[in-house]
């Protein structure tokens, strides 16, 4: 048992490594914008009071807290005399509001550099691997047809004797190819010939 | 004959360590993808297998006792064997809690495996809430995005632009911080120029997001695409689907979500964002062994993962649990009840903490209002659950319709194009309305909205008397000039959506169902609450209203209608019941709209099952043919087990695998011959008599590495099933034992069983395929596929049309 155990672990490591990263990445990305602290301008309380008599409607926002977030505090310059305010602010509604923006701003720029990023994977798949895997001999075209066996066993020969075909590089390559051909069979399926999802 | 299956390594055993290791290094790369890899990828991945082919009889004893990896998973596109899971799992839990008396570290370890489930939950709530979040800010602003843009920080939406802003009572929405396109390019707002240059830019946008998602999903992860819902029902059910819930899926998913939701397509991000939840749930699950390796836990999990992708949706986390029991699961134990309940409310935990609305609610059309209705606003209530169950059955006819005819003719060939002319249909028709001009979330809310004093929108524009307002109560009033352009424009807005989400739903981006059925039914519920409200104002002497609805009283209230509109579409579309109550009442908070939400959901939902029996997504099952054996209808027809076992009387007879008489070389034949998924194995060709049942992967598997790794193993060579072995003359290679990859308790029926009881056999216990037996002998097989197709003719439809094994 002991010494299947380092192998054991280090499989297992292998295996879990990719989606542990995956969970710190996000979790490194998310929790900041879950704990930033709330700047001054980021909470309110808006009243909105509406027409009465001859006074049009109005908004205030003004920066209080959440106990303090009621007409009397909020409304200033009162329009009216003393004895209509409590009538006036019966009319009103007042609201405690609170945001993040750094929330908002680190998500939209999350998300707009995911996007970019993806748009130059995919202008660097369509536009320059093509031209950079074309001298290479070892690897085969691959093609839309059944004969997908034929390109599997391919891979799965491993280099050519002698050279050790664990290097980083080759290992992301054969990822690479392998995540390709995996969409090159999605896209049948779903696309093609109109297996699933319709 | 092609050995392609079947290559011998040329294997040394001086260099065995060594080459092993080299072997075991490259295969583990092939092992980092979500799924299991498919079947000879695991021909390197022997880490766990001690000394190579060296010692004789030991190795022997350690190649059966030790598994092989690969030896019971499952191929793509097939169904997994509930029964040989859960007996797996709880071989594996009995097993911990025998270890766990030995040592303290045993002890830890069977504890940790118990809190593993509720680690597991945690997790996916935590996630699943965090990416509803990103969907929900980025959507809102990619949508406001398309009208104009903020210089403040171009990451503010148009609402929180002018948070800050000092806005006048009658303008709320302009301040000086948002400029729209025309105000930015021309430098004013106003006049027929600015209006064509905002029609042209928000045009131009809505193209560019929907053509940017349909690139996205073709060239990265074409499972993204759809609702997601019907498929992740067959997984649920036991069908698997390789990279359907996989990393890159997610990402494109969560991405293209976005993309299409803003750029004005009629459809929701509800049913996407369960695929997304259900996405998350499988990542996670391969962090704990306990799951990565069994796929019946795993869909306990996902059933959980479903409930809290609802949960985030709706802000309603008792909803969700319901809609994964009622809509999504096939097999819903006890456990995962309260599990699930737990992931749904850590989700909308974790999303109200996010808080993407600024106001701590989840959904932008949270219902605030309590007002009271009145026992004979039923009539006008039933008649929208008619209204509703109505235009589901219509959408599902037609929908379905349009989807076969995108599956089967050249319509299909061109799903770009599809996509762009879509887009631009619908951009063009929904710019000039201002009801469909804003997305189909704000729409709901504002139909949602009950008009106080302080609205000021089209839609409540009445005629007020002051003098008679006493604090915020309104009473009925007469409809004012803008109550009447917005309901023309509500109408048009009606028509339009109702026959443009026909072409939307199941195109080739995410789409969802939930929000536009709601649209449907909010319009018509709004427009019959202001047609009732007039009325009742104007002929407040009649009979049926003197008695409750006197003059200067507020009786109705528009708003009300338009929920119970909206949850008649629903429920007509889905045919959801006691989910969408409940999601719909977590949504008003209270209890008082309990009644007219339930009698609005029960006659929709006759009404459409009078019409058509399927909802949108067995709908959608039943269109693409996936092997989904339908949980909630009888089978009632006389066949008996023989009727549809196979072989038939004129096939062939059974292909079968004899217990000590067949060499290695007889097993490859039929393997290679015949495309079944298992053998039986029988005592012997004459006596018929079963053994038990062994499938086809493993067999291959364990040929395969015994060629490579055992001693002596040649085609001649005799494969032995049993225990006792018959002995052999010494001359004669050595036999391959190959007991512990046969199932020797596989189901049987005998042939005079009636159909009904192995329809029920085949549900309640998920088997792949039954035994049948005569008179102790074995006569034929039944699969699933067989009894699917049984179904399908019985039911007079095409058995062809199932595509799946």
């Amino acid at each position: 048992l002991f010494s299947q155990a380092p192998r054991m672990f280090a499989q297992s490591s292998r295996n879990s490594a990719s989606p542990v990263l995956l969970l710190v990445l996000l979790g490194c990305v998310l929790c900041p914008p879950a704990w930033a602290s709330k700047s001054s301008e980021d909470i309110r309380c808006k009243c909105i009071c509406p027409p009465y008599r001859n006074i049009s409607g109005h908004i205030y926002n003004k920066n209080v807290s959440q106990k303090d977030c009621n007409c009397l505090h909020v409304v200033e310059p009162m329009p009216v005399p003393g004895n209509d305010v409590e009538a006036y602010c019966l009319l009103c509604e007042c609201k405690y509001e609170e945001r993040s923006t750094t929330t908002i701003k680190v998500i939209i720029i999350i998300y707009l550099s995911v996007v970019g990023a993806l748009l130059l994977y995919m202008a660097f798949l369509v536009l320059v691997d093509p031209l950079i895997r074309k001298p290479d001999p070892y690897t085969q075209p691959l093609h839309n047809e059944e004969d997908s066996e034929d390109t599997r066993s391919l891979a799965a020969v491993p280099a050519p004797a002698g050279t050790r075909a664990n290097t980083v590089l080759e290992r992301v390559e054969g990822a690479q190819q392998r995540w390709k051909r995996q969409v090159q069979e999605q896209r049948k399926t779903v696309f093609d010939r109109h297996k699933m999802l319709s | 004959m092609d050995q392609k299956g079947y290559r011998r390594g040329s294997f040394q055993s001086a260099t065995s360590d060594e080459d092993m290791l080299e072997i075991a290094g490259a295969s583990m790369d092939f092992s980092m993808a979500d799924d299991d890899p498919p079947l000879d990828r695991e021909m390197g991945g022997f880490s766990s297998y001690n000394g190579g082919g060296v010692n004789g009889t030991s190795t022997m004893m350690d190649f059966l006792e030790e598994p092989l990896p690969g030896v019971g998973t499952y191929e793509d596109f097939n169904t997994i064997d509930w029964v040989r899971e859960k007996s797996r799992d709880r071989d594996r839990h009995r097993e911990i809690t025998n270890r766990s008396k030995e040592s303290t570290w045993a002890l830890l370890h069977s504890v940790s495996d118990a809190f593993s489930g509720w680690l597991l939950m945690l997790l996916i709530g935590l996630l699943a809430g965090s990416l509803a979040g990103l969907i929900d800010i980025s959507a809102h602003w990619m949508t406001d995005l398309k009208e104009g843009v903020c210089l403040a920080g171009f990451w503010f939406n148009h609402e929180h632009c002018c948070w800050k802003s000092n806005t006048t009572f009658t303008d709320r929405d302009k301040c000086p911080e948002w400029k729209s396109w025309s105000q930015l390019i021309l430098g004013h707002g106003e006049g027929a120029f600015a209006y064509i240059l905002n029609y042209f830019m928000y045009v131009i946008w809505a193209l560019m997001f929907s053509l940017l998602a349909v690139l996205l999903v073709k060239g990265f992860a074409p499972y993204a695409c759809g609702s997601g819902i019907p498929e992740i029902k067959t997984i649920l059910s036991g069908f698997i689907i390789r990279g359907y819930l996989g990393k890159w899926t997610l990402v494109i998913k969560t991405i293209t979500l976005v993309l299409a939701v803003s750029s004005g397509l009629s459809l929701g991000k509800e049913g996407p964002l369960v695929h997304v939840a259900c996405c998350c749930g499988n990542i996670l699950c391969h962090l704990f062994t306990k799951y990565r390796k069994n796929e019946a836990k795993r869909r306990e999990v996902l059933s959980a993962a479903a409930a809290a992708g609802v949960s985030v949706a709706f802000g309603a986390p008792i909803g969700g649990v319901l809609f994964s029991l009622e809509e999504v699961s096939y097999y819903f134990p006890l456990k995962t009840l309260w599990r699930s309940f737990f992931a749904a409310l850590v989700a909308a935990f974790t999303l109200r903490s996010i808080n993407p609305f600024g106001n701590s609610r989840l959904v932008l059309f949270y219902v605030e209002f309590h007002m009271p209705w009145h026992l004979l606003e039923l009539v006008p209530f039933i008649l929208l659950g008619i209204f509703g169950g109505l235009w589901g059955a219509f959408f599902i006819r037609s929908n379905i319709a349009w989807c076969r005819r995108r599956k089967t003719t050249r319509l299909g060939k061109y799903p770009v194009l599809e996509v762009f002319v879509v887009t631009a249909i619908t951009a063009i028709l929904a710019f000039p309305n201002e009801y469909t001009r804003m997305s189909t979330s704000e729409l709901i809310s504002e139909l949602f909205n009950d008009c106080g004093i302080l609205d000021s929108s089209q839609l409540c524009e009445y005629v007020n008397d002051f003098n008679s307002t006493k604090g915020d109560d309104l009473p009925d009033r007469a409809a004012g000039p803008g109550v009447y352009t917005a309901m023309w424009q509500l109408a048009l807005a009606l028509i339009m959506k109702v026959f443009i989400t026909i072409f939307t739903f199941g195109m080739k981006v995410p789409s969802g169902l939930f929000i536009p059925s709601m649209a449907v039914g909010a319009i018509a519920g709004r427009l019959l609450g202001v047609a009732v409200e007039q009325l009742a104002f104007y002929h407040h002497d009649w009979a049926i209203f003197s008695g409750w609805c006197s003059q200067g009283a507020d009786c109705i209230t528009p708003g009300l209608y338009a929920m119970v509109g909206a949850a008649a579409c629903l429920g007509g579309v889905t045919r959801m019941t006691v989910s969408l109550v409940v999601i719909m009442f977590e949504l008003t908070g209270g209890l008082e709209y309990i009644v007219p939400l339930m009698a609005a959901a029960m006659t929709s939902k006759w009404v459409a099952d009078a019409i058509g029996r399927e909802g949108i997504y067995d709908a959608h099952i039943r269109l693409n043919g996936y092997p989904f054996l339908e949980a909630k209808e009888e089978f009632s027809h006389k066949t008996r087990a023989m009727d549809v076992m196979r072989p038939r009387k004129n096939d062939p007879p059974l292909t079968v695998i004899t217990q000590d008489s067949m060499t290695v070389e007889d097993v490859e034949t039929i393997v290679t011959k015949t495309t079944y998924s298992g053998y039986p194995v029988v005592v012997s060709r004459a006596s018929q008599r079963l053994v038990g049942f062994v499938l086809r992967r493993d067999l291959i598997i364990s040929i395969e590495n015994a060629r490579k790794k055992q001693d002596g193993i040649v085609s001649t060579s005799v494969i032995c099933f049993t225990d006792y072995c018959p002995p052999l003359p010494p001359s004669s290679p050595s036999v391959l034992k190959l007991r512990s990859i046969l199932d020797l308790s596989p189901f049987t029926v005998t042939d005079e069983t009636p159909m009904e009881i192995v329809v029920d056999i085949f549900r309640k216990l998920g088997l792949r395929q039954c035994l049948v037996t005569h008179n102790g002998k074995l006569l034929g097989i039944i699969t699933k596929k067989d009894v699917l197709k049984h179904i399908a003719q019985m039911a007079n439809q095409d058995p062809n049309s199932i595509l799946f094994n």
